[in-house]
């Protein structure tokens, strides 16, 4: 991202490669880089991950707050989305510099997150039309290093995998108003059911072919990608065998074109198969990691988090 | 001065009758400082910097030619921005940065951080330093001039010496004043003023001071030694992290390291 300038030359060996199913870094058009994924490592927030993909690096923040259900919707809570590119990721974020980059990307996640298939907002009601859960999901974009999309959806499914809302212990009707105790016991919290919720992933179209997890140089080399939202199977995500078949499909929850170029009908629908294999596989690495973190802490074998300290 | 004029002060329950402070830790000791260089591999350099429960990632880029505009014929510019994640804090930032009181923060850290370069060596260069705070808990501004510290020397930008900062507040033992180094938020928040110091340790000069709320001109110099030797002890610290990372990079032998 930052200042990355590439010759033609080099341009055409990453096309090349491609086209050969081989790639500059020696993966192949469906492979990952390799992932670290941390989560509960900023104190004050109800929730976070870290997520680092290879150089690009994601760190976000849950908090929540007790809000007024709409009118609309007065059984459903709500979750909202704020992308922050910090300007140690690149001298151009400076100020308002990154505000471009950082809308797209909410949006992209708010329209991921927007189906009841994949994020139940009902979930976080606690009094029906008078109170509702608030979720902030804020991510904060701390290095670009190509496939923002995929890293930012994934760190954010486990933020919202660690979030644990304190349960309420006593609600006082005072007139029409709701006067809410809520536990003080860190113990005594739910865990949100994110199961579902979806990732995103990124197909880069690089010549006739498309990519996933494109790093910068290959960004550059393409002009359109299709991002895919894809919801997740809950079975991945807890030990509890009751899960429904319906929840347990996969469905597309968002399609977006991202670039100045275009594609031929069947280059997209191909695009969309690949991006729901690759989905599915990456949901499925995702909970295990989580779950096996979230083991560990457990059992006291992983004594503190590591942050930015390793 | 008579003792009960001193006990009416604010800040009196801030350390218990054992002479603790509120989190455990004598008036004199800092925070559990942790730090580490070259955290990313974009930017020239980078650091992370934890004290207690204030962390801070700083990053630089440069140097690198001036916008014509800012350039100087003599000397290098160095652009600052300070900003806080929205979840840093305990209750939601609305936004990162722009607000008034981070601007005014990003320019105390440009007029720390240019005493300290050696800003003849880049005429009409520039240098940004970016800083960005993950969770705040006291001492953020501190805490950034470190970060800042590491990461420029990760960037090998010459400096003529450490530049720490350390803040020193004043608490009431016995009735008599007992200054408290490295402040946290809760101190911070139960009154009293903080004295925050940017200082050079090892040429034993001050780059920067500020001063919240007001402070008897008596006790100011007890408050101001303590905050001195806060960033002298902070020198200690930052110079191990160095050492330590370029002994791990430049995979020197073991007796090599231990300078």
């Amino acid at each position: 991202m930052a200042g990355l300038l590439l010759s033609p030359t080099e341009k055409v060996f990453i096309v090349h490669g491609v086209q050969d199913d081989h790639r500059s870094d020696g993966r192949t058009n469906i492979d990952y880089r390799p992932m670290e994924l941390e989560t509960n490592v900023v104190s004050h927030a109800t929730g976070s991950s870290r997520l680092r993909l290879a150089n690009t690096d994601i760190l976000v923040g849950v908090k929540t707050e007790i809000d007024v259900p709409t009118p609309e919707k007065p059984d459903l809570g709500k979750i909202e989305f704020y992308v922050d590119c910090s300007a140690n990721a690149a001298p151009q974020f400076e100020g308002r510099g990154g505000e471009q980059l950082a809308i797209g990307i909410a949006k992209l996640m708010q329209a991921a997150y927007h189906s009841s298939d994949a994020f139940d907002l009902k979930q976080l009601c606690i009094f029906e039309g008078k109170q509702c859960w608030k979720i902030y999901v804020d991510i904060l974009i701390l290095e670009c290093g190509g496939n923002l999309c995929d890293a930012v959806s994934m760190a954010v499914k486990a933020a919202l995998f660690n979030t644990k809302l304190p349960s309420v212990k006593a609600a006082l009707m005072d007139g029409g108003n709701i006067d809410l105790q809520l536990s003080d016991d860190p113990y005594d919290a739910k865990s949100l059911d994110i199961g579902t919720a979806p990732l995103l992933v990124t197909l880069c179209k690089i010549g006739d072919k498309c990519v996933v997890d494109p790093s910068a140089e290959e960004e550059s080399c393409s002009v359109i990608s299709v991002v895919v939202g894809v919801t997740g199977n809950p079975s991945s995500y807890s030990t509890e065998e009751n899960v429904s078949d319906s929840a347990k499909e996969s469905k597309f929850t968002t399609i977006e074109m991202v670039g100045s170029g275009s594609v031929a009908p069947k280059t997209l629908k191909d695009a969309m198969n690949q991006g729901m294999v690759a989905a599915k596989l990456l949901d499925k690495a995702l909970g295990e990691a989580l779950l096996r973190e979230r083991q560990e802490t457990q059992v006291k074998t992983k004594k503190h988090s590591y942050g930015f300290l390793r | 001065m008579s003792s009960d004029f001193n006990v009416k002060r604010p800040g009196l329950e801030l350390l218990s009758s054992q002479g603790l402070r509120l989190d455990g830790r004598r008036p004199n000791e800092l925070r559990r400082i942790q730090c580490k260089l070259g955290v990313f591999t974009q930017p020239d350099g980078s650091a992370y910097i934890e004290q207690g429960n204030t962390k801070v990632l700083a990053a630089v880029y440069g140097p690198h030619q001036a916008a014509k505009s800012k350039s100087l014929q003599d000397s290098v510019v160095i652009n600052c921005q300070y900003s806080m994640a929205t979840f840093s804090t305990g209750e939601r930032k609305k936004r990162p940065r722009g607000g008034r009181k981070s601007e005014a923060i990003s320019m105390q850290l440009t007029q720390a951080i240019t005493t300290a370069i050696k800003k003849e060596l880049y005429p009409r260069s520039q240098i940004d330093v970016y800083l960005e705070v993950l969770q705040a808990d006291g001492g953020a501004y501190s805490a950034s001039v470190n970060a800042a510290t590491l990461a420029l020397i990760d960037a090998g930008i010459p400096m003529k010496a450490y530049l720490c900062s350390c803040t020193a507040s004043i608490a009431w033992k016995d009735g008599k004043p007992e200054p408290l180094v490295d402040v946290s938020h809760v101190e911070e928040s139960a009154g009293g003023s903080v004295l925050t110091v940017s200082s050079l340790p090892s040429i034993n000069s001050v780059a920067w001071v500020d001063m919240s709320q007001r402070l008897h001109a008596d006790y100011l110099s007890v408050v101001m030694k303590r905050a001195m030797q806060g960033c002298r002890d902070i020198e200690v610290i930052l110079d191990k992290a160095v050492r330590e990372h370029l002994g791990e990079s430049w995979t020197m032998s073991d007796d090599a390291v231990a300078i």
